[in-house]
């Protein structure tokens, strides 16, 4: 197990490296950052000047390697357009969005594997078929207009929900979270459930497929033949082998609503790191964008092994050591 | 459940009217990134900057020169400026102004790390303290801009910002001004808080504490408005103003801005990209150097109709490349009339009686409604022969291309509270030892106007310096260095019960709202 976490490690140094070039090399194919930024009543030595002064005269190599240069100790740089560490920008900003993914992967596993199940277990049903085509909708609809719908209906029309904002943070082991005010979880209810509806379709699907199959197994039939409660076949031995795909997509999914919940945080104005990494490339703030993807190949490192624990937890036969 | 569920939609509280000394909150468009007033030269970190400091000369309104921190100035000699400092003026600690923080702050914006504020005070070779409330500032050479470029310069406490980093900016620890709000709070990417400075010298301001909420979205920042979550917001979207001013609870605010959308065309290349004749064959020489087809190109767009369809009123013929309140303007200058017809007969005049084709560049996200405005322009031009095909990029593509002479004829806009400092950085001939034609893509180049705008600046005189600069519009404008499109309109809309002074620098100043 040891060895499997080592070698995961190393490759994602790999992959870092890669990474840092080809953003390198594509940010600086698009352009100067000091076209975008510059001061308008510059005239062409103060352009030339600030230019130099972030060593954005050089050449690509060499502006490569003194990021290599910097970054093997700790320094991503600075943001040409905040003045401050890059790094320390994207950890600002972070809290903001694990608590906005956090609370919609929970919306999407707590309510879609329960209707998903229904949905499988009742798929002639009323219930069933409506489970199943709202998915359909939370597939199909735009995160934008869904977002824009919710707001101009629940804040607007009926004047329940802010329309916008992260409400008032509090610490919560030093970090600042705004789920645990009244205020905060008011804010927190319209962006969390837009950014869920994807996630939550696709969790019921995956649920009803996965039930359909499981209650046909031989399995199921016997612990029936046996006389086992509805309740027990469903919870223990349906519902385990319908986790295993859930648990991984769930994985996959929760990075990627980390890393691109940028159209729910800009509707919603959440202060979260994906409208920095917006914000960033519409300045070419190549410090910051950089940062940004290396944190978020990390991430997405971290929690496929995390995936690859749970699997091991929830099915013995991929453990390591297991007889094949 | 039900009480939580009570206590999660308890939002019948929200559409709050605003009253004198209350909470104003104000919805803006673009984030602020840092608070530090000497870093970048960007218009919504220079908004909040002018809440918490001043500058020694302010502008009014219509962009026009007022005193600020200095009471008044004055050209002692051609190279030496006199600038009398408001007396009994104190910092939110309660220290008062003196000449030697106008020093500091001069001195700091060029120390900043990555500071791009030094453009207007390296000129100044030499600072004179003649006694704390009087500053002598002296040149190298005669500059009438001295007073115009210390509008930039915001005037920070020597005490508070001596040795802070721009992270003390963002803690607040070096907010340390005379303007009108004190620094409360500043969270990235969300909101900027303030407080008011019941000292301030230019009266006490009405709200007791003022939140700047960063709502990047239009429809979200209108939906904020519309729940009353928002007092006011900025950059109103054109499609939207119908519905708000049918809206009973709200209302607008609109002022012509100085932000001028013009079309630059390659005129210092034989040939230039993109330009081809109607079978795509490059042309042999560039059309766009005959002042006969630039004319023709402008008479054949239909101002009027894209300020009243496509930007719904919110826009105004130009004939200039600053907008009519602004220094600098030619008043004679008149908007050119739409006429295809004499258009046609130009372009055959010059040998191009069946027309030619070109790329028409713009940008898709920068100026208001730019790519539509670029999609009208070239169904207008079409009309004529001109086969234009538009190329839309994002801002950050499209400036560096921009720059680098990727496109022969492509929109730009320039916002300026002078016509000398406009023409200066447009259409002067690119030199950069004189720092002239630092944005002049379009290659235009005459002595005269040149030589104009360096009497300009050299004049202490702003009458006699109001003149050469309009001289030098009506030049560059007749012979089509440019051609100008609109000026665009800045729209604020806000709950009934304010009232806002709308200005041309299309800044939002808490201080101007008012409770009516």
């Amino acid at each position: 197990m040891l060895s499997h976490i080592v070698h995961r490690v190393l490759q994602s140094f790999g992959v870092l490296a890669v990474m840092s070039l080809l953003v390198f090399a594509g940010v600086y194919a698009v352009g100067n950052p000091m076209d975008i930024l510059v001061n308008p009543q510059s005239d062409q030595s103060e352009i030339a000047r600030a230019t130099a002064a972030l060593g954005l005269d050089r050449p690509l190599f060499e502006q490569y390697f003194i990021f290599i240069g910097h970054a093997v100790t700790g320094d991503l740089g600075k943001s040409f357009a905040f003045n401050v560490p890059a790094i320390g920008l994207i950890l600002e900003r972070m809290p903001a969005t694990l608590e906005l993914a956090t609370a919609a992967m929970l919306i999407a596993v707590l309510l879609g594997i329960p209707l998903g199940l229904w949905a499988g277990l009742k798929p002639r049903s009323a219930a069933g078929r409506t489970i199943m085509a709202g998915s359909v909708l939370g597939f199909s609809l735009p995160t934008f207009w869904v977002g824009l719908m919710l707001i101009l209906v629940f804040s607007v029309w009926l004047g329940w929900l802010p329309t916008s904002g992260r409400g008032p943070t509090v610490n919560l082991l030093g970090i600042p979270v705004s789920f645990l005010t009244a205020e905060g979880l008011r804010h927190l209810a319209l962006p969390a459930a837009n950014l869920a509806l994807f996630n939550l379709s696709l969790v019921i699907r995956l649920t009803r497929s996965g039930t359909r199959e499981a209650i046909g197994q031989d399995y199921v039939r016997f612990a029936r033949a046996k006389g086992l409660t509805e309740t027990r076949i469903v919870g223990v031995h349906v519902l385990r082998n319908v986790l295993v795909p859930v648990v991984t997509v769930v994985g996959v999914e929760f990075g990627s609503v980390i890393a691109f919940a940028v159209v729910t945080e800009s509707i919603f104005a959440w202060p979260g790191m994906g409208r920095l990494l917006i914000d960033s490339i519409n300045v070419l703030d190549r410090p910051v964008i950089v940062a940004y993807l290396c944190l978020v190949v990390a991430l997405f490192v971290a929690i496929n092994l995390l995936v690859d624990l749970a699997y091991s937890w929830l099915d013995p036969r991929v453990r390591p050591g297991a007889t094949r | 459940m039900r009480r939580l569920l009570r206590v999660l939609f308890a939002g019948s509280t929200l559409w709050a009217l605003p009253v004198p000394g209350a909470d104003l909150r104000i919805g803006r468009a673009a984030g602020v990134t840092s608070m530090d007033p000497h870093f970048l030269n960007i218009a919504p970190n220079i908004n909040i900057a002018w809440h918490v400091f001043d500058a020694l000369t302010h502008v009014d309104e219509d962009a026009r020169l007022i005193p600020g921190l200095a009471t008044s100035w004055r050209a002692v000699d051609p190279t030496t400026w006199e600038f009398r400092l408001r007396r009994g003026v104190h910092f939110h600690d309660g220290a008062e102004l003196v000449a030697e923080d106008v020093v500091f702050s001069i001195e700091r914006t060029l120390k900043v790390p990555n500071g791009q504020l030094g453009i207007f005070t390296r000129r100044i070779v030499a600072k004179e303290i003649v006694d704390p409330y009087t500053l002598r500032l002296k040149t190298a050479t005669p500059y009438a801009m001295v007073p115009y470029d210390l509008n930039s310069v915001f005037i920070v406490s020597r005490k508070a910002a001596a040795r802070s980093g721009p992270e003390d900016f963002d803690s607040g620890k070096a907010m340390i001004g005379t303007g009108p709000f004190r620094f409360a709070r500043f969270a990235r990417g969300d909101r900027v808080e303030l407080a008011r400075n019941d000292g301030y010298w230019g009266g006490k301001p009405a709200w007791e504490k003022v939140t700047f909420r960063i709502v990047p979205t239009d429809p979200a920042r209108l939906a904020g408005l519309l729940s009353g979550e928002l007092d006011a917001i900025e950059q109103v979207p054109t499609a939207d103003l119908a519905r708000i001013r049918r809206d009973a609870r709200l209302q607008t605010a609109q002022k012509v801005s100085w932000r001028t959308i013009f079309f630059y065309l390659d005129q210092y290349r034989d040939r230039a990209p993109g330009l081809a004749d109607q079978a795509g064959k490059p042309l042999a020489r560039n059309p766009l150097r005959d002042l006969r087809v630039r004319r023709a190109l402008s008479e054949a767009i239909n101002r009027q109709a894209i300020a009243e369809r496509l930007m719904d009123g919110a826009a105004l013929p130009a004939s200039n490349l600053v907008s009519p309140s602004v220094f600098g303007y030619a008043p004679d200058l008149k908007p050119e009339p739409y006429d295809p017809g004499d258009a046609k007969r130009l372009l055959a005049e010059a040998g191009y009686p069946d027309g030619f084709a070109m790329t028409l560049s713009a940008t898709n996200n920068r100026y208001v409604n730019d790519e539509q405005i670029a999609q009208a322009v070239a169904q207008m031009l079409a009309r004529v022969g001109v086969r234009a095909r538009v190329e839309a990029l994002p801002v950050n593509a499209y400036l560096p291309k921009g720059r680098k002479g990727e496109f022969a004829f492509a929109m730009f806009g320039w916002g300026s509270f002078s016509g000398d400092l406009a023409l200066r950085a447009l259409v002067a001939t690119a030199d950069p030892d004189k720092g002239f034609g630092a944005f002049n893509w379009s290659g235009y180049s005459n002595p005269r106007v040149d030589a104009l705008l360096e009497r300009a600046f050299a004049s202490t005189d702003e009458k006699q310096r109001e003149a050469l600069a309009r001289e030098a519009m009506r030049l560059a404008m007749r012979d089509y260095a440019v051609i100008p499109l609109h000026h665009q309109v800045a729209t604020w809309a806000m709950k009934k019960a304010l009232g806002y002074a709308p200005r041309t620098d299309e800044f939002t100043f808490a201080h101007h709202f008012r409770a009516q």
